[in-house]
């Protein structure tokens, strides 16, 4: 054996141990760097009147973000009562019930929409729900969010039903079960956990969504009226501190954004919780 | 019961009208189910070929064949499962107590003829709740906990389960798997029970303990199995129908197929010469 050649071919293989190995390692520092980017940052602006009092008009110390709090969850949970249910029984349909064709069909006009550009969700929501109610509201970002989140609870519903084992339909059906009825009792609760926790990372994913709810949602210094009226939201607080000239909504940007992270590293934890909980279908 | 294979169990078989005659021809005794000409396909493909024989009430009836030669297609059109292939066609007539099951509603019939599958098949639920599910849904009133228990008794599990009901049916064994899924076709009391090779994932003893299972089951309902193991066959049943790329060769009493086969393919496949 040639050993220059060898010596070559050993080279080559350090070589791609370290860039693989420094290239995995980049991942995780970047998640890293952020977290204690924003721990610094925003950290020390963290406080109990952070999450319990209005903002504080520019030049006042103080003051804190209740209102972006309260209504990024109340556009969460509306969000989540429109992607929800029409993804979910989407799913069951695609998975189910519909036929090859349609089937496939509906899985390409799903990845499509999932691939639309944030803002264009916003635009359209904003020429379908604000524009005849003339004026921004929650519902309006709420139903961009909820649009967000269909493709995504669509294809994982889709696919954890498609992934439970074909012998356990038979079992039921052969115990006098009807289709529906094999559905509801037996199917989706095998692949319950795998649905919810996509579902519980859709929610995350549009927990941190801007774009939509510039022209939707817009932005509200004090505390939403209702539904139908505009709103504060983390993401937008941030984007519009952020871009302010002022020290102040700067230090409380980052603190908006550490909340942010927070909220969506509870849902991921969440969502593994569930995971481990029930009886799961073994594999194989 | 001739030709019992296992005489040290005490086996208490009923048999409502001339059980002797049995012994002389397959088609004499109560007939539970009758298969009329029937022929099947998968799209174009023909599985089955004018296939026609009766299952014997509260006996055990096994159909065997090398593997392809449709035994298992045959038995799953004994409940419609079939049905579950979209490009499945069954021609012919399939009659359950003279009614023909083609024509009725199919939820009702599999709640009569009952199906224990290849690979142990338990609901991601308890041990209780796997054997709940077919008295729940078909809306059983009356107190669950009993049927439960009754029908592990039956399917001689309740011993071994009944401590932990409430733990997840994936924690039992392969074998103990099985005998939970022929509890929870019990439950629902069928008057046919299918099982399609029902031993074919499972070790000795456990396959042991099923058919001594299968022996005693036929107090209570009338069964067919489909197995690729001729001992099997022998062992648990009454009669015995070897099929052959899609044709029946021969029906006859188990002890007379096995020791005086009437068709050189029979004798050849039972000998061991293909299969």
């Amino acid at each position: 054996m040639n050993t220059a050649r060898l010596r070559w071919r050993r080279f080559v293989s350090y070589f791609m141990l370290t860039m693989t190995g420094i290239c995995a390692f980049v991942s995780v520092i970047v998640l890293f760097l952020i977290l204690g980017y924003l721990l610094f940052n925003g950290g020390t602006s963290i406080n109990w009147a952070f999450f319990t009092q209005l903002p504080k008009p520019v030049g006042e110390v103080g003051g804190g973000m209740a209102n972006a709090i309260v209504g990024s969850a109340k556009l969460l949970l509306a969000a989540s009562l429109i992607g929800v249910p029409v993804g979910f029984l989407g799913g069951i349909y695609l998975a189910e019930f519909s036929g090859p064709t349609v089937a496939s069909v509906v899985r390409y006009a799903a990845d499509l929409l999932n691939g639309v550009p944030s803002i264009v969700i916003g635009i359209f929501a904003y020429s379908l729900v604000v524009l005849p109610f003339k004026h921004f509201s929650t519902l309006a970002g709420a139903f961009a969010l909820g649009l967000m989140m269909i493709p995504i609870t669509l294809r994982s519903t889709e696919e954890f039903l498609g992934a439970v084992p074909r012998m356990l339909r038979e079992g039921a059906m052969a115990l006098g079960a009807s289709k529906w009825r094999t559905i509801k009792t037996v199917i989706v609760p095998a692949a319950y956990r795998g649905i919810l926790t996509a579902i519980l990372l859709a929610l995350a994913r549009v927990a941190g969504e801007t774009a939509p709810l510039l022209f939707t949602a817009f932005g509200n210094r004090f505390w939403s009226q209702g539904w139908t009226q505009p709103t504060a939201s983390l993401p937008v607080v941030i984007f519009n501190y952020a871009v302010s000239p002022y020290e102040d909504w700067h230090r409380q940007a980052w603190a908006a954004g550490l909340v942010l992270l927070g909220l969506i590293l509870i849902i991921n934890i969440l969502a593994r919780t569930i995971l481990s909980r029930g009886i799961a279908v073994p594999r194989g | 019961m001739q030709g019992s294979p296992n005489p040290g169990l005490s086996v208490n078989i009923s048999t409502p009208t001339g059980s002797t005659g049995a012994k002389d021809h397959v088609a004499a005794g109560p007939m539970r189910m009758s298969i009329k000409k029937v022929n099947f396909f998968y799209g174009s493909k023909q599985i089955l070929f004018d296939i026609s024989m009766g299952i014997a009430d509260k006996r055990v009836t096994a159909l065997i064949g090398p593997s392809g030669c449709g035994k298992s297609t045959l038995l799953r059109t004994l409940n419609r499962m079939h049905e579950t292939v979209n490009t499945s066609r069954l021609e012919g007539e399939i009659l359950l107590d003279q009614q023909n099951i083609l024509a009725q509603d199919v939820t009702l019939l599999r709640r009569r003829v009952g199906m224990v599958f290849q690979r142990p098949n338990p609901f991601p639920k308890s041990i209780f709740e796997n054997v709940a599910y077919g008295p729940r849904i078909n809306g059983f009133k009356g107190s669950i906990s009993e049927v439960v228990e009754k029908s592990l008794r039956n399917a001689a599990l309740w011993e071994e389960v009944k401590d932990h009901l409430h733990k997840s049916a994936y924690e039992l064994s392969g074998g103990q798997q099985q005998r939970l899924c022929i509890a929870r076709a019990l439950a629902v009391d069928p008057e046919v029970l299918l099982l399609d090779e029902p031993c074919s994932a499972l070790d000795p003893i456990s396959t042991a303990k099923i058919e001594e299972l299968l022996i005693d089951l036929k107090n209570l309902t009338t069964i067919t199995i489909v197995t690729h193991n001729m001992q099997q066959a022998a062992r648990v049943s009454d009669f015995t129908a070897f099929l052959l790329t899609g044709q029946l060769i021969e029906f006859r009493p188990t002890p007379q197929l096995f020791t005086t086969p009437g068709d050189p393919r029979t004798e050849a496949y039972i000998t061991g010469r293909f299969g």
